[in-house]
């Protein structure tokens, strides 16, 4: 039991450093613990969609952002407001912060400040997909070996 | 009247346009044993509860995930209805405003969820009949509150099932007459 013991450690960490570094807060633990036998694959599944999600969206924000003719600054609000929805409700928190400062550009129009968030938004996504990735193979782990996933507060 | 005694579950149906938050609710409804029907708009809630402008008493095959098996007298039993504000078309508030219309569905509790904090939208809301206004992301301990007002419509709900079995001419369409608490402190959980 040595080896699951080692993968529960080392995904209790790794967690750790997700919330730590924030990209992860208190509403992914939510969802970790929403997960039980009737429904073991929740998060993994929410994560999905998260993720299909943001790539339409963020291509929706680059397509609007793209008009020479003139921006419709409403229309990459909307995206911006419903990414801005789901990081939230998955719990990633330095997603959902740069939908906040994003939103302040689309207000104010600011094309500028709309195309630097937008880089920024889609930096965090793909930073937090490979992390999401990595605890998932975590979990994997733990799960293959006949361990259980510890949750963390 | 064997009715009473199969009902084992509540019935819940939730509406959002935004899928993620529709797998969210479910869960958090499921883990609290509630039976759930999930849409994405207002207009299919409106559709799969059988208020569309048309006759009220036709049952309606519904195209909707999870469809609950209809009782086979009486309209699909829904006991609460969840719904996100923002929605494209008709808003949460718009569907509240037709629930609390509606002589067969006033009485149906109805609970807005919404991820802007706004308290001008949070207390039209909670005047206009919603029994509860909660922020998004929602968490097991909001669903918790659900509870109250669904015992409470147990016996609400045998009279309602009662008067829609009797045909109706055309919808009545009642302003709603009721003294809401206003909330002026609202709990941000």
């Amino acid at each position: 039991m040595d080896v699951v013991n080692q993968l529960q450690r080392q995904f209790i960490d790794y967690s750790a450093s997700l919330h730590r570094e924030g990209f992860l807060d208190d509403q992914f633990t939510q969802l970790q613990k929403l997960q039980d036998d009737n429904s073991p694959d929740f998060v993994v599944e929410v994560a999905s969609l998260f993720f299909e999600d943001c790539e339409k969206l963020i291509n929706n924000m680059a397509r609007a952002l793209e008009q020479q003719q003139g921006v419709d600054f409403r229309q990459v609000d909307a995206s911006v407001h419903q990414l801005k929805g789901s990081s939230s409700s998955i719990g990633a928190m330095r997603v959902k912060d740069v939908c906040v400062a994003f939103r302040s550009f689309c207000e104010a129009q600011n094309r500028e400040g709309c195309l630097r968030c937008l880089q920024q938004v889609t930096h965090e996504y793909s930073l937090l997909k490979n992390k999401l990735q990595t605890l998932f193979r975590l979990q994997q782990q733990i799960l293959a070996a006949g361990g259980s996933i510890p949750v963390v507060e | 009247m064997g009715n009473m005694a199969t009902q084992t579950q509540f019935h819940v149906l939730a509406v959002d346009d935004s899928l993620i938050d529709r797998k969210l609710i479910e869960r958090l409804l499921k883990t609290s044993s509630y039976q759930v029907t999930a849409v994405d708009s207002g207009s299919k809630a409106l559709e799969f509860l059988g208020l569309n402008g048309e006759n009220e008493d036709e049952e309606r095959n519904s195209s909707v995930e999870s469809v609950s098996a209809a009782d086979e007298d009486h309209q699909v039993g829904v006991n609460l209805i969840i719904t996100d504000y923002c929605m494209p078309g008709m808003t949460g508030y718009d569907l509240l405003r037709k629930i609390k219309q509606s002589s067969s569905f006033k009485d149906i509790p109805v609970v807005i969820m919404s991820s802007e904090n706004i308290p001008s939208r949070i207390n039209r809301c909670l005047e206009d009949g919603a029994e509860e206004f909660f922020l998004k992301p929602v968490k097991l301990s909001d669903v918790n509150k659900l509870r109250p007002h669904l015992m409470k419509g147990i016996t609400t709900k045998t009279e309602m099932q009662s008067n829609t079995n009797k045909r109706k001419g055309s919808e009545e369409i009642q302003s709603p007459d009721r003294t809401r608490p206003r909330y002026n402190e609202l709990e941000v959980v």
